[in-house]
């Protein structure tokens, strides 16, 4: 039998119970359009994150104390401001270093108050991390000097604060002590479930006041360049061990952050695509069974099918191709669904969605291979069939 | 499809069938032996159980013997792969069936042209010839009709155009009528007969009807999964009307051996009235028929 005349014969055997091979097809087309969209979900939360990552600054190099390591305690920080300055004369230029000391607060304004994340940093953040201001002003290096009460808030804090007045000129009271608004950040959004615009950045050095403690959490700095990038960490690593030598310290630059994160989110990934995989799995089981019932039904013709000459294997391809063809339709359909979905949540939602070529070239090879695995067995039934017992069947 | 000249359509030398029932065997053919030549016209005949399908089935190479020699179209079975098999099923053999068995949703000429398809021959000329051999069993008319939009009687000369598409050596009819009013019966019969006159094709068929079977030049009496007689017997009926010119005119019957000669070899006196007409009956190689005689079919109503 010609292998197109083969597909003919199974397409017409489809359409003749249009209902059943629907919702056999039902079971792949849940099962592709899981993997396709949760693929793409996984996807687009690791380029979302990768792209916020990148938007920190490039050329960023974070130093902190101890081993950057999953896993690993972490370490109360050695640094003070000595240290930072002892960083600045490495690096050539104080513009490029930033710090952080930061602790959770509550942030009252009136009678509304806001849980946040409170920053006690150098004037240098919005040029090292690439922040940019809505309204307002930043921080001055006088401002750090002077320990000056003086805050910017994050957009989701100046909100939650200031629903229906301009925060700028209005005080708020951080742990009891008074600063005076003077920015409000450019919103950054969400990353990770988790909101970006949910801080305050007030002076270091008044942080240290309001906390009492003369530590700073971590530097980072913006290298100068990507090439040297590497040694300038080693370089501010060494001088910082000199310092401090009972205590480890790490350089970790946006690159190697990068890799974390992509490592986890690829892992994260492809545990989705697995998840989804499992039910692409039971739909082939399903095919599989509705294959035997089909062979069941059919026993007649294929007794008379062989008795006019269709040889084992022609009745054998006959219904593979039956099962690749719901799979391969059930695929399609599948992957139309799954795109569909993708976008459908990329844009109506938070979680952010991808399609990549390669997750639909795999979902629709793999339910092309699922219709063959689950299709040999009913197949080789079938073209086993003894002709006289197949023709006498009811 | 011709064979070779004395080449006969099927031969079967001590064939046997053997089931295996829960580790039992049981056996249906008990050492069958005979032969069938081209254009032969031979009725099988025997009671209910005796065996008649499970032997046709064997002589169209659907099931193989568990013992003896059977060589279809010039072909020993037991040589013959399953796909071999099968592609000398499609060549040699023509099934009718008395359930007609055609595919219900396909239409007359697709199911005719079904044996075609298996034959690798393109969609425009498998449609061409099944149409044809639709023409020549008077459906030429019904092309596209299903086979619930037919009679039954339609139906079997459907079944009968799909057996003859491929221009096999055999017709294998199993109670081809059985399934059929008397009138309608009467034309698919007419119809076999005819097709078997015309074209050479050997007929073999099964039939509990003794009338019927009278019809045929030959009558194979199986009992038991034995052949209980294998006689022919020569009579101006319908059935050998365009016989080979060698048959007409030798209404007496003769004996016949296994190895012995065909129809084409007629002997045996001349005239003979319907009423007076012999009645010989052979007994299957090495074997001795019991019972010859009294349960054998009656040659009648010739006149
Ligand atoms: N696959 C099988 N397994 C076991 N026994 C079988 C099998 N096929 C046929 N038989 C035996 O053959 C018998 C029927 O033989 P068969 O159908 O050839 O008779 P028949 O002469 O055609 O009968 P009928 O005139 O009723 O059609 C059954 O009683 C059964 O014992
Ligand atoms: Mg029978």
């Amino acid at each position: 039998m010609r292998l197109a005349e083969a597909w003919r014969v199974a397409l017409d055997a489809l359409r003749a119970n249009r209902m059943r091979s629907a919702l056999t097809m039902l079971g792949v087309i849940i099962g592709v359009a899981s993997v396709v969209l949760l693929v793409a979900i996984g996807t687009g939360t690791k380029q979302k994150v990768e792209q916020q990552v990148e938007g920190l600054g490039s050329n960023l190099l974070l130093v902190v104390p101890g081993k950057l390591d999953v896993g690993t305690a972490p370490v109360v920080s050695p640094l003070t401001l000595k240290d930072v300055d002892a960083v600045s004369r490495v690096v050539g230029d104080p513009g490029r270093v930033a710090v952080t000391i930061a602790s959770g607060a509550t942030a009252r304004a009136g009678a509304r108050s806001d849980f946040t994340t409170v920053q006690g940093v150098l004037e240098t953040t919005p040029t090292v991390f690439t922040r940019s201001l809505a309204r307002g002003r930043y921080l001055t290096g006088a401002d750090v000097d002077t320990s000056r009460r003086v805050a910017v808030l994050g957009a989701s804090v100046a909100r939650a604060l200031f629903p229906d007045r301009d925060p700028l000129g209005q005080q708020i009271a951080l742990a009891g002590v008074r600063f005076r608004v003077i920015g409000v950040f450019t919103p950054l959004g969400q990353s990770l479930g988790v909101d970006r615009d949910d801080e305050v950045h007030i002076p270091v050095t008044a942080a240290q006041r309001l906390w009492g403690t003369q530590r700073v959490d971590g530097i980072a700095v913006k290298a100068p360049d990507r090439e040297r990038i590497d040694q300038l960490g080693d370089r501010i690593v060494a001088e910082l061990s000199r310092r401090h030598p009972d205590t480890e310290f790490s350089a970790v630059t946006q690159q190697q952050i990068l890799g974390v994160l992509g490592d986890i989110l690829g892992v994260l990934t492809g545990v989705l695509a697995a998840i989804a995989g499992i039910s692409l799995l039971v739909g082939g089981v399903g095919v599989s069974n509705i294959m035997l019932v089909s062979v069941r039904e059919r026993t007649r013709e294929i007794g008379l099918r062989k008795a006019v000459g269709a040889r084992p294997r022609d009745i054998g391809v006959q219904f593979l191709l039956e099962a690749v063809l719901l799979t391969s339709i059930g695929g399609l359909t599948g992957m139309g669904l799954g795109v569909g979905t993708a976008l459908l949540v990329d844009t109506v939602s938070p979680i952010p969605a991808a399609i990549t070529w390669w997750s639909l070239a795999l979902a629709f090879g793999v339910s092309a291979a699922v219709g063959i695995v689950f299709g040999v067995v009913p197949a080789q039934r079938a073209g086993r069939l003894d002709p006289v017992v197949a023709l006498r069947a009811e | 499809m011709t064979l070779p000249v004395g080449v006969p359509a099927i031969e079967a030398v001590d064939v046997s069938r053997t089931y295996q029932l829960d580790g039992v065997s049981v056996p249906a053919l008990r050492g069958v032996s005979f032969t069938i030549d081209s254009g032969e016209y031979v009725a099988v005949v025997g009671p209910s159980g005796s065996r008649k399908s499970t032997l046709m089935h064997l002589l169209g190479g659907l099931d193989r013997p568990t013992d003896g020699r059977l060589v279809i179209g010039g072909r020993d079975v037991a040589t013959l792969s399953a796909p071999e098999l099968a592609t000398l099923r499609n060549e040699t053999i023509g099934f009718v069936f008395q359930a007609f068995h055609l595919l219900p949703r396909t239409s007359a000429v697709d199911n005719v042209a079904l044996p075609l398809v298996y034959r690798g021959i393109g969609a425009r000329q498998r449609r061409d010839r099944a149409a044809a051999t639709l023409g020549r069993v008077g459906l030429g008319h019904r092309l596209h009709h299903r086979p619930s939009q037919l009679s039954g009687g339609e139906q079997q000369r459907v079944a009968i155009a799909r057996a003859l598409v491929t221009d096999p050596a055999v017709l294998l009819a199993d109670e081809p009528t059985g399934n059929l009013d008397s009138a309608t019966g009467e034309a698919v019969l007419e119809l076999l007969e005819r097709l078997n006159a015309e074209s050479g094709v050997a007929l073999v068929m099964v039939t509990h009807d003794q009338e019927v079977a009278a019809r045929a030049r030959r009558q194979i009496a199986v009992r038991d999964g034995r052949v209980r007689s294998d006689a022919i017997h020569d009579r101006p009926l319908s059935g050998a009307v365009g016989r080979p010119a060698t048959l007409d005119g030798a209404p007496s019957a003769e004996p016949r051996s296994v190895s012995g000669s065909g129809p084409g070899h007629p002997s045996g006196g001349s005239g003979g009235a319907a009423g007076a007409t012999g009645r010989l009956s052979r007994p299957p190689s090495g074997r001795t028929a019991e019972g010859v005689g009294g349960d054998e079919p009656q040659a009648g109503g010739g006149s």
